[in-house]
């Protein structure tokens, strides 16, 4: 049976009929368009499909839509501005934060709840907050490195 | 995954009609992290989830009649970073950080992760240390048991299929006592415990005196298991570091390891016997402190 449910995405109002059983991540790739927020381990763990929900971080590919009904919800598309990136972006590209780029969205993503949450983290705060991001390209250090900088510049 | 009902309830007496109505097929929708992991293995298929998020009476984390009140509806994250939680009983917090990423823990909620009783998690461990006592509610009325008569076995809880679990009720941390929660992970940093064990040591007036001591462990038995003999040992006497190794050596005939990808069940019983050493160590350090 269909429910129906209205999600405000990256500022945009959608009104959907979904199963019960359908995933936020699926409602936003397929029913949505929005194909920047990836889908890799399914159980929570890889951090790829990581969107905000009125604000805070979670795995969309464990959220049923019906959970998220109501709520605010930023994907990877939300964040820049039609000119620019945001800041955060910005870092990634200039110091290198992916490779293959199937996780960036994710990270990009965690990294901005984290500014958002703590605008000046240490380098221990970073890396216990994206523990849970998980990338198979580039080490690590890179995706810190860029979180880092783009908190150095103040700015998420 | 189809024909699966939904509905999403604003108070308990909602909740208790829609349990009424769906019956068995029903399950409870707390915040997701488990049960739709559960639905994609296939490993429950409901009929109807009954969504909990509109329920006032089941949120936030505040403090009733000295007793800290954890709604089953208040995150992991919430009860983490909660001053409240803090002040109170600082070894919850400490636990409940330890629960998997920041990302899922925004999620997964008190009851939920409790009613998942999944034997390898961090928080039961801790209340069973804390003497929580679990709220069950039903249109009949509500009873409260202790949190280690509610999981009674692998998976399974005492919660009766017209009752909702609404909070725990966990005593503070004794003024005089440390606490500490050590999860052995040889593998990454968000996985579910190879051994878990939290353990509380209350000094005497004297300070040289052991008065009470609390031991738990997780992921080492079907629920998590309370070392009692282990904790008898203490009980009265010096906890000189020879008498803290006795103690831990108890809990060798204790635990029921399983051989898994996490470890051998040998290696696991070898290491609740240092996890709980070292726990030991830890909490009498935070109790002679009076960092608790």
């Amino acid at each position: 049976m269909k429910y129906a449910i209205t999600l405000h995405v990256n500022g945009q109002l959608y009104t959907l009929e979904v199963e019960p059983t359908r995933l936020l991540v699926d409602i936003l790739r397929y029913d949505l368009g929005l194909t920047g927020t990836k889908e890799a381990c399914s159980v929570g763990v890889c951090g790829a499909c990581t969107v905000l929900v009125d604000g805070q971080m979670v795995s969309s590919c464990l959220m049923p839509g019906v959970a998220a009904a109501g709520s605010s919800i930023t994907t990877v598309e939300g964040l820049a501005g039609r000119e620019e990136l945001l800041p955060v972006q910005q870092a990634f590209v200039d110091y290198g934060g992916f490779q293959c780029g199937i996780c960036t969205p994710g990270q990009v993503i965690a990294a901005k709840a984290l500014l958002d949450e703590n605008p000046h983290p240490t380098a221990e705060e970073i890396k216990e907050w994206m523990m849970g991001n998980l990338c198979r390209c580039t080490g690590y250090y890179k995706i810190l490195e860029s979180v880092q900088r783009a908190a150095e510049g103040g700015q998420a | 995954m189809s024909d699966v009902q939904y509905a999403e309830p604003d108070n308990l007496a909602g909740v208790f009609d829609a349990l009424e109505r769906y019956g068995e097929e029903a399950r409870l929708l707390a915040g997701g992290t488990g049960l739709v992991n559960l639905m994609k293995q296939r490993l429950v298929q409901p009929g109807a989830l009954i969504g909990l998020r509109r329920i006032e009476a089941l949120r936030g984390v505040s403090r009733q009649d000295g007793a800290l009140r954890l709604g089953a509806m208040a995150t992991h994250r919430e009860v983490e970073t909660s001053e409240v939680v803090r002040a109170a009983a600082p070894l919850l917090a400490e636990t409940y950080r330890q629960v998997a990423t920041v990302r899922i823990r925004n999620v997964a909620t008190v009851g939920g992760g409790l009613a998942h009783a999944d034997p390898s998690q961090d928080p039961p461990v801790a209340l069973v240390v804390l003497r929580a006592r679990v709220v069950l509610t039903s249109k009949d009325g509500t009873r409260e048991i202790p949190i280690e008569e509610f999981f009674t076995d692998y998976y399974e809880t005492a919660i009766a299929p017209d009752e909702v679990l609404t909070q725990v009720l966990v005593p503070p941390q004794p003024a005089q006592a440390g606490a500490v929660y050590l999860k052995f992970l040889p593998r990454t940093a968000d996985d579910y415990a190879t051994v878990a064990v939290a353990a509380l040591v209350e000094l005497a007036a004297d300070g040289e005196t052991c008065r009470d001591a609390r031991i738990a462990l997780g992921a080492v038995g079907s629920t998590v298991l309370q070392a009692t003999a282990a904790a008898a040992a203490l009980r009265g006497q010096r906890p000189t570091p020879e008498a803290l190794r006795e103690a831990a050596e108890q809990v060798r005939a204790l635990v029921d390891p399983v051989d898994d990808y996490r470890g051998s069940a040998a290696y696991k019983r070898d290491m609740a016997v240092v996890f709980t050493r070292r726990a030991l160590e830890q909490a009498l350090a935070r109790a002679r402190d009076g960092a608790r």
